[in-house]
């Protein structure tokens, strides 16, 4: 009887255990954000319509050769204004292409929005529908990749870019990628 | 002794509740999907029940009104008229989203403990039971006068 009298205690610290390390591992305040299964692998081709001159398309090609930051924005967005200041002081230091991502968004919209608080982007493709966001696995804006210039996407980060993660995620990963060059 | 059954009872009630929590309840959909015949509904609905909607994340692709549901209804369903069977309309999803999608994980290397977890914990606490009881059995039954441990 000895051993079943220390049983429950056992099994209740089994399960205090259990459920400190459930408590554990959701203590990071991004836990809602999915892992992307594209990192390292090839961006999906598109050949989408560029916001200040629909007529012309750009596709994924016309991108390659130098790495570039995606950033997917709306006009209807309201994390994506308070991430613009952040994109704008990162996309000033000319440190690679920050291409806009208009996202189910009006171009009238979009383009009062950009006249407004002013155009970051080196490059605004707009996709209305919102068809070719879904072959990049985006889910909601503000989201923001990087792809180096092969058209891997190597980074990528869900909700508003911050000085913080500029500094500690983006940078260390552009620098790998031009290293990797 | 009764505390430990009573643990068990209550692990195994839990075990057993957890289906319960994925299932996802059948709703009007309110995007204007138009479709073709009811066959069609049916399958649709089956699979946009099976499958998580990434924004709001405890709720079903069948159910949600966030934006990009709306946007995977549209893709599922055209996915379904291109001639993909569900299996291919899951993949497809996966290969974008990731597994989250999946409500019902595939059984795989990373996932076995997942699908087998609750059978296992069911079975130690059988395999326990039985220990505990012919143990218990196998001692001589105590007197009355003698002080009782639980």
């Amino acid at each position: 009887m000895k051993t079943s009298r220390w049983l429950p205690l056992a099994l209740f610290v089994a399960l205090a255990a259990l459920l400190a390390a459930g408590v554990w591992m959701s203590r990071k305040p991004d836990r809602d954000v999915l892992p992307s299964p594209l990192i390292g692998k090839p961006a999906p081709e598109f050949a989408l319509p560029v916001l200040h001159d629909p007529q012309h398309t750009v596709r994924l090609a016309d991108l390659r050769g130098q790495p570039f930051l995606l950033n997917v924005w709306g006009s209807w967005c309201v994390e994506c204004r308070v991430e613009h200041p952040v994109l704008t002081r990162f996309a000033e230091t000319k440190r690679l292409r920050v291409v806009g991502y208009n996202w189910k968004d009006e171009p009238a919209d979009a383009l009062r929005w950009l006249e407004q608080f002013g155009n970051p982007f080196w490059l605004v493709l707009a996709d209305v529908e919102g068809r070719a966001a879904i072959d990049w696995g985006i889910y909601g804006a503000p989201e923001t990749f990087l792809v180096d210039g092969a058209g891997i996407i190597r980074w990528k980060h869900v909700g508003p870019l911050t000085d913080a993660v500029i500094a500690d995620e983006l940078m260390p990963a552009l620098q790998q990628v031009e290293a990797a060059r | 002794m009764r505390f430990v059954l009573a643990l068990l009872l209550s692990l195994a009630a839990l075990l057993a509740s957890m289906p319960a929590w994925a299932q996802a309840n059948q709703q009007a959909d309110a995007a204007p999907l138009q479709f073709r015949d009811a066959a069609e509904e049916t399958r649709f609905h089956a699979l946009a029940t099976e499958l998580r909607c990434v924004m709001c994340q405890n709720q079903s692709l069948a159910d949600s009104n966030a934006l990009i549901a709306l946007e995977l209804r549209r893709e599922v369903l055209d996915l379904m008229r291109a001639g993909k069977s569900d299996g291919q309309v899951k993949e497809h999803l996966v290969q974008r989203y990731g597994e989250f999608v999946l409500y019902k994980p595939r059984v795989e290397g990373r996932t076995w403990l997942l699908w087998l977890g609750p059978a296992l914990v069911l079975l130690a606490g059988a395999v326990l039971v039985v220990v505990l009881v012919r143990r218990k059995s196998a001692q001589p039954l105590p007197r009355n006068d003698e002080p009782q441990e639980w």
